[in-house]
Order: structure tokens, then C-alpha cells, then sequence
């Protein structure tokens, strides 16, 4: 079994999930007990994916060969769907393994495979580039997390959609959003070109 | 364990928006940089999704996420071909090498 046969399958159930949306979602609304184990699923599957993403992202951080950062950002953007899946943003996490897992790094682990043919090259950081980039790192997650923490973020729930969003989300990207809708597919265009030209213009 | 808050979402977002940047100023090999701004512009979308859940601004949140997974791709793809250029130039992919410009 090929690596983009496992992908396929793994994008096909996800595609079944998006569809069938957060079975904790298809309950009685209204308090009761199936609310409350709604509830804490919720809590449980969030700091399971959370915690998944986290680990990955300070993995992506600590770890100094490329490869194993593309394994960790692959962890991170497969935790990051099941995130948006927990968000009833089913058609999101569908392109987000489909577009980032499927294809963004796809073409990261071709640039790996591409430019390391000078063996095991390792870049390795100087401890104090490493020390003050520590320090900064740390000070701007310190002031995010209490600012955050400062406001009051518990009001204002908004009730779940109960159909997927891929019908509200196409007719937006049809009406709202027409412009930058265009505009991204001039930009796609643009830069099929440009990246085709950049990478086969230094060719002898 | 509670019912998860927007600011749950708020402070995950954080954390990988602070990994990302540490990424992007720690490693020295490109490719490494590149994955840090992927995991910056999924900390962004992460708050974009998580604000148009919980703050009922119905799906302009999810409509933006959508643009930044597209510009992410589109990012992605000029990057590798300018590394590749810079690896046909000077054999490695160090940033720290590339200073032909310098005055």
C-alpha cells in the first residue's frame, strides 16, 4: 500500500465525518445528561487534539532535522483539522488535510528531498541565537496568554449550525466574498507560472 | 473538565503562533523557516475559526481560513522555487548564506 493510497483513505473517512458531523452535535439540545456528555466529549476531544497539536508545534520547534519538522507540522495539521471538525467547520478540516496534508506538504518534503543532497547537512543554531529566540518566544506567549485571560470569554455562544457549511460557504465565496475569490484564482495562476519559471531558470 | 470557551481556542492559537515564530527565528535551514510560517498561519486560523463560532459572525470566519489555506499553498509553492534556485546557487539552504547582496 502507497503512502498517497493511505492519505486517500485517510481524506475519505474524514470526508465521511464532515459529512456526518459531530456525532455529540446530533443530540437532544436542551440540558440533560446527553447534553452534559456532550459536553465533556468536548472537553475530552479538545485537550486530546490540543494537547496532540501543542506536542507537535514544540516538536517543530526542538527537533534540528528537517524531516522529522515535517512529520511534527504533519501532526500539528492533522490535530488542527479535528480542531475545526470540534469548530462545525466540517468542509474546513476536509481542505485543510486535503490542500495542506495533501499538497502544501507534499511540496515541503519535495523541497527536503531536493536540497539535502549535500549528506545528513545539519543547521544547527548558535546557542545564543537559540537562548534569545527562547527568551522572546516566551515572553510573547506569556503576553498573549494574559491578555487573553484577562477578558471575560464565556458569553455568547452561538448555537451550532446544524447543516454542514459547505452550502452558507459556497454562497459566500459566490456573493461576498466574488472578489477575493478571483483575485485567488489570478493569484494561483500567477503563481503556477512564476514558481514553473523561478524553479527552471537557473537550468543550464 | 468545563465546557470548552473561545478562549480555549485563544490560547492553543497563541501557543502555535509562538512555536511558529520561534521556528522561524531559531532554524537556519529555509525549508525549516517555511514550516514555521505554515504553523503561524494555522495559529491564525485557528482564532479565525474559533471567533466565528463562538462570536456568531456566521461563516466569514471559516470564508477567511479558506483564503489563508489558499495563500498558504500558493506561499508554499513560490518558496520552494526560489530554495530550489538558492540551493543551484550555493549547494545548501542555509538563510544565513545567503547574503550576496550584502554592501
Amino acid at each position: 500500500m502507497t503512502g498517497s493510497n493511505r492519505l486517500s483513505i485517510v481524506a475519505a473517512v474524514l470526508v465521511w465525518l464532515a459529512r456526518a458531523g459531530p456525532v455529540w452535535a446530533r443530540g437532544p439540545r436542551g440540558p440533560g445528561p446527553a447534553d452534559w456528555i456532550g459536553i465533556e466529549l468536548e472537553a475530552v476531544m479538545f485537550y486530546l487534539l490540543g494537547g496532540l497539536a501543542a506536542v507537535c508545534a514544540v516538536g517543530c520547534v526542538l527537533s534540528s532535522r528537517v524531516v522529522r519538522m515535517a512529520l511534527f507540522l504533519f501532526g500539528a495539521l492533522g490535530a488542527v483539522a479535528g480542531l475545526y471538525l470540534l469548530l462545525h467547520a466540517n468542509f474546513l478540516a476536509a481542505i485543510q488535510l486535503i490542500v495542506y496534508a495533501g499538497g502544501t506538504l507534499v511540496v515541503i518534503i519535495f523541497g527536503i528531498m531536493l536540497s539535502s543532497a549535500s549528506a545528513a547537512a545539519r543547521y544547527r543554531a548558535r546557542p545564543a541565537e537559540k537562548a534569545a529566540g527562547a527568551a522572546v518566544g516566551l515572553l510573547l506567549l506569556a503576553g498573549l496568554v494574559t491578555a487573553v485571560g484577562r477578558i471575560d470569554w464565556s458569553e455568547g455562544i452561538a448555537a451550532a449550525p446544524s447543516a454542514p457549511t459547505v452550502d452558507g460557504l459556497g454562497r459566500a465565496l459566490l456573493t461576498t466574498y466574488l472578489v477575493p475569490f478571483e483575485l485567488s484564482s489570478v493569484l494561483l495562476l500567477a503563481v503556477m507560472i512564476g514558481a514553473a519559471w523561478l524553479a527552471g531558470s537557473g537550468r543550464k | 473538565m468545563g465546557s470548552i470557551t473561545l478562549m480555549h481556542y485563544l490560547v492553543l492559537g497563541a501557543l502555535l503562533f509562538c512555536c511558529g515564530l520561534l521556528t522561524m527565528v531559531v532554524k537556519r535551514n529555509a525549508v525549516g523557516i517555511l514550516i514555521g510560517v505554515e504553523l503561524v498561519l494555522n495559529a491564525a486560523n485557528v482564532n479565525l475559526v474559533a471567533f466565528g463560532r463562538y462570536r456568531g459572525a456566521g461563516i466569514d470566519g471559516q470564508a477567511a481560513a479558506l483564503f489563508v489555506i489558499v495563500l498558504a499553498a500558493a506561499e508554499a509553492a513560490v518558496a520552494i522555487a526560489i530554495f530550489m534556485n538558492f540551493y543551484r546557487h550555493l549547494t545548501t539552504v542555509d538563510v544565513d548564506r545567503g547574503d550576496l547582496l550584502r554592501g
